[in-house]
């Protein structure tokens, strides 16, 4: 199973294609699950705390805004997991949290350069561009290897090991 | 002792079938007694409750028609006050826009899916007809002989 980035972040057409054909999706929702269900928050909705652009600062300068940078202490961390990614061009709509384009430039960029698996494809608009959509992310998400990722592989081993120690 | 808390997590159903109703698939879960929290909406359902139950829940429903019911994570629980209509005075909630232009392109990704899945029966098949047991083959060649 590999950990598959799709770009826009939030889509559903693009996780559920990617859990369909067993593999994880990296979603900006498993993120904001994190910081809206986290009882240590001081003030939700307010759910971005002043720690967060300064986590940023991995991914993005300090001159660049802070909206950026907070937005990229959520998505960075997903970009280091990637190991395969579907970027889609020309999506319709990009509201709320994925709304920034300097964000989702940053993004891809940083997701090109990584060297992992890409596949880029156009947001279909006809049947049979949804065809070809769909054919090509099929395609490519078979071509994923399906085993159990090195990092996943092994908190899989110390978790059995710990079992065993317990009995 | 304390009792250790599940990880909650919440997942949109977003139905796109000519078969299955939103309704359809409620009454599945009220009647499948999982201790999950679901809330009806225009497109499908929203799931909250402990990951295993929801990924059962999910599972479930999906295969009521599987290339046209899809599923995503939501982060904000069902009925959320910080998300949830009601409390907000109305309007669409933040998400729901390009929730909405993708809802639009599902019934095409569904025929895709229903397409792509019977091009590979169609390739398992004629996979299957290519092997040839041999002690078909010496059939074969017998009844040649005794022609």
């Amino acid at each position: 199973m590999a950990k598959v980035f799709i770009y826009p972040i939030n889509s559903l057409i693009l996780s559920d294609l990617v859990e369909r054909f067993g593999h994880k999706p990296l979603t900006m929702m498993s993120q904001i699950r994190e910081k809206v269900t986290n009882i240590s928050l001081d003030s939700p909705p307010i759910n971005i705390t002043s720690e967060d652009p300064k986590m940023g600062l991995k991914y993005a300068a300090i001159e660049v805004p802070a909206g950026v940078r907070g937005r990229m202490s959520l998505i960075g961390p997903l970009i280091e997991q990637t190991e395969a990614a579907i970027i889609v061009e020309n999506p319709p709509t990009n509201f709320g949290c994925v709304g920034c384009n300097r964000t989702n430039e940053l993004m891809k960029y940083l997701i090109r350069s990584k060297n992992v698996p890409i596949l880029e494809v156009k947001y279909p608009e006809s049947d049979e561009e949804a065809r070809d959509f769909v054919n090509k992310i099929a395609e490519f998400l078979k071509s994923l290897p399906k085993e159990e990722s090195e990092e996943g592989k092994e908190a899989h081993e110390e978790k059995s090991a710990e079992e065993e120690d317990k009995k | 002792m304390t009792e250790t808390k599940k990880e909650e997590i919440t997942k949109y159903i977003v139905i796109s079938s000519d078969k299955v109703l939103p309704a359809d698939a409620a009454m599945k879960i009220y009647e499948s007694e999982f201790p999950v929290t679901v809330k009806e909406t225009c497109f499908g359902l929203i799931v909250t409750g402990p990951k295993e139950e929801v990924d059962a829940v999910v599972e479930d429903i999906r295969q009521m028609d599987k290339n046209h019911i899809f599923v995503k994570d939501r982060g904000f629980p069902a009925g959320d006050e910080r998300r949830c209509r009601a409390s907000r005075g109305g309007g669409p909630r933040p998400g729901f826009h390009f929730l909405r232009e993708e809802v639009e392109m599902l019934p095409a990704i569904g025929a895709a899916l229903d397409e792509l899945e019977a091009d590979e029966c169609l390739k398992t098949k004629s996979k299957e007809k290519c092997r040839l047991k041999v002690s078909e083959l010496e059939k074969i060649i017998e009844s040649e002989l005794s022609r």
